[in-house]
């Protein structure tokens, strides 16, 4: 592949089972060297795209590359370029952690001495040093995804698929991975992920697509989105009780928080609109000022009519269950 | 993918499969207690009137010579035993989801098949050893020289290979684990319709005809001719015959199921 070629280029891609539409014509770039969240909720179709950048499944229709090779014609040049982390975890739990990490270099095909190397770095630079020699079995959560991850890249893959590389994990592991992240795109490595998790999507990615129905219902980097959506307002916040009622009349649309004497007033975010609001203002009762901007939440509920966590129309079994049960 | 990376990535997946018998040895163990078993049960329980009833000797045989008449047979069902145990590791293998990892790498994909298949080889010759001292200690002795045991051991390898790509084949097959481990009982059953515990002659005509033309008895009766020093003949070249096929059809099996995308 060249310079010039994206890591990831689908057009039009769908998948169906029967009549049942999993991918609703999905057209997703993903340039070299960059991270791309796929966010959604559960049924979205996430787990179905890298199944299918990853040469797991077939896709229906569509023209996919990934790193400049076609999924359906060269699959072992995929294979050859890419490193997948799945939502289960991917190793074997009767092999301790040096041995499955061992295994990943043989299959790699690294000579002896690299792949001894290749195996130490690993294990240090994962914080499993300790757990090295103890069956995989007997890991917790965090240190199986971190020997998962430590699998897909002991062989240095260029672009690797993270299909929601945190759930289930607790905040300290989550940002031990999401640190784990960072390091591989300052290498240059490109990363597909895939989340329900807003904050991780605004965390990690440059790019956003927010994926609902097996359709891509809008693409862009996390402040793009914020601005697409209503939702912004500019905090005041006053040194007393008179302050605050005196500048919420001033201002109808507004809303009071009493308890902590702050008005919110709607802004679209434009400095004229700002201008406006601190126009009546007195600097003597003013206490802070912040201009807050609408987060991922309120972008999800905007462009998809139902939050996150609600099943889609065409939700997987397994999120039905979820609500369910 | 070259040969030669199929060779790597089999010699790869085997010293993983090593390591899985090695770390779970209840399921080796009760497989290679199982033919244990049933050498004594035949030899103790029902050997003094089987022996009675063998064709050759005068006035009939007694237990010793059944123990002879049986050991064959036996090393058969320990080789058996052993291709039952691997449709189970296949199919428990499958559930894992490390094969989902393999199947996105760019690796010789059959060296996964390889590698159950060696390992369960490995396997049975280091069982059918151990089967083989206990039929020793209980007084079988046999006349077969260095060439006869070494004929012996090879057409047992070539069972083994045979009827291993046959249930790694069922284990990829089945839809679950316990499936996995009903579908092979087959390897456990037809072994009493061949000449492995009685000589075939006292069966009934269509049974006999069934026993005469499976494809146990020339493995069992070449097994037999082995292992007393006597002449193979014909029966040899149907054993070999039967293994290739088994064999071929097991390994092509085994590959299409494995290598198919699966739907979902």
């Amino acid at each position: 592949m060249t310079a010039t070629d994206p890591a990831i280029e689908v057009a039009g891609l769908t998948k169906s089972y029967g009549d049942h539409t999993v991918l609703d014509g999905v057209d997703l770039t993903v340039p070299e060297g960059t991270v791309y969240a796929l966010l959604g909720p559960n049924g979205a179709g996430k787990t179905t795209i890298v199944n299918i950048l990853s040469t797991l499944l077939t896709p229906g229709d569509g023209e996919i590359r990934v790193a400049g090779f076609d999924v359906r014609r060269e699959p072992t040049g995929v294979r050859a370029a890419i490193g997948v982390t799945g939502q289960f975890s991917a190793i074997d739990e009767l092999l301790t952690g040096r041995e499955n990490l061992r295994l990943m270099a043989d299959l790699a095909h690294l000579d002896r001495a690299t792949a001894a190397t290749a195996v130490s770095v690993m294990l240090e630079r994962f914080d499993l040093v300790e757990a090295a020699d103890r069956r995989a079995q007997t890991y917790s959560g965090g240190m199986k995804r971190r020997l998962d991850l430590a699998m897909t890249l002991i062989a240095r893959p260029r672009l690797i698929f993270l299909d929601e590389p945190t759930t289930g994990l607790d905040p300290r592991s989550r940002r031990a991975l999401w640190a784990i992240v960072r390091e591989q795109v300052a290498d240059g490595v490109t990363v597909l992920l895939t989340t329900q998790y807003l904050d991780e999507a605004d965390h990690l990615a440059d790019r956003i697509g927010v994926l609902d129905g097996g359709r891509l219902v809008a693409e862009g980097t996390a402040a793009e989105l914020k601005r697409r959506v209503p939702g912004g307002h500019v905090a005041v916040q006053f040194t007393d009780a008179a302050a605050l009622a005196a500048a919420a009349a001033a201002h109808p649309g507004a809303t009071t928080d009493a308890e902590s004497l702050t008005l919110h007033v709607p802004s679209d975010g434009s400095v004229a609109g700002l201008r406006q609001v601190l126009d009546g203002l007195d600097d003597a009762v003013v206490a802070g000022l912040s201009v807050e901007s609408a987060d991922l939440d309120d972008v999800f509920l905007a462009l998809t009519g139902h939050a996150a966590g609600a099943p889609t129309p065409i939700a997987s079994d397994s999120a039905t269950e979820e609500i369910s049960a | 993918m070259s040969t030669a990376v199929t060779i790597r990535d089999s010699a790869t997946m085997l010293r993983r499969n090593l390591l899985h018998i090695r770390r779970y040895p209840s399921l080796s163990i009760m497989l290679v207690a199982q033919p244990i078993l049933f050498l004594l049960l035949f030899v103790y329980v029902l050997g003094g009137t089987l022996g009675a009833g063998l064709p050759g000797q005068a006035g009939g045989g007694d237990r010793g010579d059944y123990l002879v008449f049986i050991t064959p047979g036996i090393l058969f069902m320990t080789v058996a035993s052993i291709a039952l145990g691997t449709a189970i590791s296949t199919a428990t293998d499958m559930t894992t989801g490390i094969i989902a990892r393999f199947r996105t790498m760019d690796i010789a994909r059959v060296s996964v098949l390889t590698g159950h298949v060696l390992g369960a080889v490995l396997k049975t010759a280091f069982a059918v050893v151990i089967v083989a001292a206990v039929a020793f200690l209980l007084g079988f002795r046999s006349d077969a020289g260095v060439l006869g045991w070494l004929g012996v051991v090879g057409l047992l390898v070539l069972i083994a290979f045979a009827l291993t790509w046959l249930t790694v084949g069922m284990g990829l097959a089945a839809d679950s684990v316990e499936t996995a481990s009903n579908t092979p009982l087959f390897l456990m059953i037809l072994p009493f319709v061949s000449s492995a515990f009685v000589p075939t002659d006292a069966m009934p005509v269509g049974l006999r005809q069934f026993a005469e033309y499976q494809p146990f008895t020339p493995m069992i009766d070449s097994l037999r001719a082995l292992v007393t020093g006597t002449s193979a003949g014909s029966d040899l070249w149907l054993a070999f015959g039967w293994c290739a096929l088994i064999a071929v059809l097991g390994f092509l099996w085994s590959r299409r199921l494995f290598l198919r995308v699966p739907a979902k």
